[in-house]
C-alpha cells in the first residue's frame, strides 16, 4: 500500500473536492460573464433605442411563443456578406431591453435584427397569415390563427417584471407608473397580428442601416 | 473592449486569467514530478475486490497540456483578452470588418460607379448590369414583387408596361429611392347600392361583363363621388397620386365584382419602402435599370 498522496486527500474528502471543482468551474464565468455587468456597451442602450411599448411587449411574447427564433436569428455579424443583406451589424447596446434576448442560432429564414421598416405592415400581415401569398417559394409556416384579440390580462405584471431585470437608464427603469397604467388601454382592440407586426417594425431601427 | 465602468474590471479579468493559466501550469508540473510508478495500486477497494492502478499520465498527453498553455500565453500577448489590453497585433473585430469592406469597395465600386454615370436606358441595355440588377432584385425586392417581378395581390407587377407611379426612368428611380404610398380612401359612406354600381362601371371599363344599367349609374357617380380627383375623368389613372389606370385590364387587387366592392368600400393602401438609405445610389440606379428593362425589351 502506497502512502497517502495529495491526490488521495482530495479524492477521499468530498467537501474539499466540491469546493475545488466549484473554484475551477467558476473561472470561466468570473472572467467572461461577471464583467459584462460592468461594461457600458452591454448595459447602456445605443442612442435612439426605446424600450418596447406595451403593444410591442405583447408582440415579442408572441414571437417567443410561436418559436420564430427556431428559424430566425436576430444577430447580424460583422461580415460584409451579412451587412450587405441585412444592414449595419448588431451591437450589444441594441439588446439592453431584451429579456430574454432572441439572438437565436439558426437561420432557416433570414435574420430579422433589422427587419423594421423593410416591409410594409400590410406585407407582414399577409406574410404571417400565409407566407406563400407573397413569397410563393417560402417554407415558413402559416400563422393563420394570429388574427385574434391579443391577451392584455398580464401586461402590467410583464412590464413590472421587465423593470426589475433591466438596467436603469439615467436612474430610471424603462417603464414609468404612467406607462404601466396606460398599457391596457394601448392594447385595446389590438390583435395578436397587430402586436407582432408592431414588434417586427421596431426591430433594429435605432441604428440606421446606411453603410 | 475597454469601456468598463472602472479600471478595476480590466485588472480583474487580467489577473484571474493569468492566475488560472499559471495554476494549470503548476498543477501539471506537480503532477509530472509526483512519484507515481507504473504498476502501483491505489489503496481504495470497491465492490469487495475492485482496485485501480495509479499510472502516471502518458507523456504525449502531458505534452498536449503544455502546448495549450503556451498557446494561451502567446494568444493573449498577440490578441485582446487580458482585460483592456489590446494585444500586440492591435486586432479588433470592427477593424477586421472595415478592412473587408474597404477591400470590397476598391474592387466593386468602380463597377457600380461606371453604371451610375450612364443613364438608365443605357444601363438597361447592358447585359452585365442586367445580371447585377437581377441579383439585387432577388435579394431586396422579390419578397414583395415576386422573383419573376410579376407581383402579387396588392404588390404591383413590374414586368408589364403598366404603372401606378410612372414608367419612365426618372419616376422608377424615384419610386425605388424614396418609396411610395398609394392611398385609396374608403368610400363606405356612398352606400352599398352606389358602390355596387361603381364596381359594375369599373368592370365595364375593362370590358368585363356586368349589369349595364348599374354600370351606367356607376359612370355618373364616378364623376360625382370624387373618384376622378385621383383616377381622372376617364379613369386612366394618375401618376402623381399613384392611382392606377382602371381601364387597362391590369389589376392590383383583383377584378371580381366582390373584390372591387371591397376596394371601394374599405379603401386600399400599401407602401413601397424607401431604399436609398439602405442600398445607396449606385444600387438603386442598377435596380431602376433592371425594372425599366423588364418591360422595355432591353434583352436584345
Ligand atoms: C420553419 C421555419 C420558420 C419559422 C418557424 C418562422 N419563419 Fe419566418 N421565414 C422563414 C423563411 C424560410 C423565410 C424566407 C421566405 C419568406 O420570406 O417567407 C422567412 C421570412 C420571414 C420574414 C421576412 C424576412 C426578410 O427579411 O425577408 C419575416 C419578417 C418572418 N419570416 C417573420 C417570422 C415570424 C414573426 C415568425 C414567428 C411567428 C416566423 N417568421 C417563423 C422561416 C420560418
Ligand atoms: C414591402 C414590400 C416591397 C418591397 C420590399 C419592394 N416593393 Fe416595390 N412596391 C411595393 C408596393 C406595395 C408598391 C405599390 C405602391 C403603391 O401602392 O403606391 C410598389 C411599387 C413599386 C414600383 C412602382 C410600380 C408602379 O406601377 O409605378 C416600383 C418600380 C418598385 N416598387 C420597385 C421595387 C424595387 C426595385 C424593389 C427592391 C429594391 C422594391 N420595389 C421593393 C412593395 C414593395
Ligand atoms: C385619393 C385618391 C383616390 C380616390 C379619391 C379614389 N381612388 Fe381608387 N385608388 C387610388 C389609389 C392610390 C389606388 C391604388 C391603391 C394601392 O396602391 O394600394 C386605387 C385603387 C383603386 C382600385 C383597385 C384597382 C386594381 O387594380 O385592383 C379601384 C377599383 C379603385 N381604386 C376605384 C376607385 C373608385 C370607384 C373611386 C371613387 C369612389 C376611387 N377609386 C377613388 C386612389 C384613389
Amino acid at each position: 500500500m502506497a502512502e497517502q498522496t495529495k491526490h488521495d486527500i482530495i479524492e477521499s474528502n468530498v467537501g474539499l473536492l466540491i469546493l475545488l471543482i466549484v473554484l475551477v468551474v467558476s473561472v470561466g464565468g468570473l472572467v467572461e460573464i461577471v464583467p459584462l455587468f460592468f461594461q457600458k456597451s452591454t448595459t447602456e442602450p445605443v442612442a435612439g433605442l426605446k424600450p418596447y411599448d406595451a403593444v410591442q411587449v405583447v408582440g415579442r411574447d408572441i414571437y417567443v411563443r410561436e418559436g420564430c427564433y427556431n428559424c430566425h436569428s436576430q444577430m447580424i455579424r460583422p461580415f460584409r456578406a451579412e451587412t450587405e443583406r441585412y444592414g449595419h451589424y448588431s451591437v450589444a447596446g441594441e439588446f439592453v431591453y431584451d429579456h430574454p434576448f432572441q439572438w437565436g442560432s439558426k437561420r432557416t429564414g433570414p435574420d430579422l435584427a433589422r427587419v423594421g421598416g423593410r416591409y410594409s405592415d400590410e406585407w407582414h400581415r399577409i406574410h404571417l397569415l400565409n407566407p406563400r401569398d407573397v413569397v410563393p417559394e417560402s417554407n415558413m409556416p402559416a400563422f393563420y390563427w394570429l388574427d385574434r384579440p391579443a391577451d392584455a390580462s398580464e401586461i402590467e405584471a410583464k412590464m413590472r417584471a421587465l423593470n426589475l431585470v433591466t438596467f436603469k437608464v439615467d436612474g430610471k427603469p424603462p417603464y414609468s407608473d404612467a406607462d404601466i397604467a396606460g398599457a391596457r388601454k394601448a392594447l385595446e382592440g389590438k390583435t395578436e397580428l397587430d402586436a407582432l407586426v408592431a414588434y417586427l417594425q421596431g426591430m433594429g431601427t435605432a441604428i440606421k442601416t446606411a453603410r | 473592449m475597454s469601456d468598463f465602468t472602472s479600471g478595476f474590471w480590466s485588472a480583474y479579468v487580467a489577473v484571474i486569467t493569468v492566475v488560472s493559466i499559471l495554476a494549470c501550469a503548476v498543477l501539471l508540473w506537480m503532477n509530472s514530478r509526483a512519484a507515481t510508478a507504473t504498476g502501483e495500486v491505489k489503496p481504495h477497494v470497491w465492490d469487495e475486490t475492485l482496485q485501480e492502478y495509479n499510472h502516471p499520465l502518458p507523456r504525449w498527453w502531458m505534452g498536449l497540456f503544455w502546448i495549450t498553455i503556451v498557446f494561451a500565453l502567446v494568444f493573449l500577448a498577440l490578441y485582446p483578452g487580458l482585460g483592456s489590453n489590446r494585444g500586440m497585433f492591435g486586432w479588433t473585430e470592427v477593424n477586421q470588418y472595415e478592412e473587408e469592406i474597404a477591400q470590397a469597395k476598391a474592387k466593386y465600386d468602380p463597377i457600380f460607379n461606371k453604371f451610375l454615370q450612364q443613364d438608365v436606358k443605357a444601363v438597361a441595355a447592358n447585359s452585365e448590369a442586367r445580371q447585377m440588377g437581377e441579383r439585387l432584385f432577388l435579394t431586396y425586392c422579390a419578397q414583395c414583387h415576386g422573383s419573376d417581378a410579376r407581383g402579387a395581390k396588392g404588390f404591383p407587377n413590374l414586368a408589364n408596361d403598366d404603372w401606378q407611379w410612372g414608367g419612365e426612368p426618372a419616376p422608377i428611380e424615384q419610386t425605388i429611392a424614396e418609396g411610395r404610398m398609394g392611398v385609396m380612401p374608403p368610400h363606405v359612406q356612398l352606400g352599398a347600392e352606389a358602390i355596387k354600381d361603381l364596381a359594375n362601371y369599373v368592370r365595364s371599363l375593362s370590358g368585363l361583363p356586368g349589369d349595364s344599367l348599374r354600370a351606367e349609374r356607376g359612370k355618373q357617380s364616378f364623376q360625382t363621388a370624387g373618384c376622378i380627383a385621383c383616377h381622372g375623368p376617364e379613369a386612366k389613372g394618375n401618376f402623381a397620386m399613384g392611382a392606377p389606370n382602371l381601364t387597362d385590364k391590369v389589376w392590383l387587387y383583383g377584378s371580381s365584382e366582390q373584390t372591387i366592392i371591397e376596394t371601394i368600400t374599405k379603401g386600399r393602401q400599401n407602401r413601397m419602402p424607401a431604399h436609398k438609405e439602405f442600398l445607396g445610389d449606385a444600387k438603386v440606379h442598377l435596380l431602376a435599370a433592371y425594372v425599366y428593362g423588364l418591360s422595355h425589351g432591353a434583352a436584345n
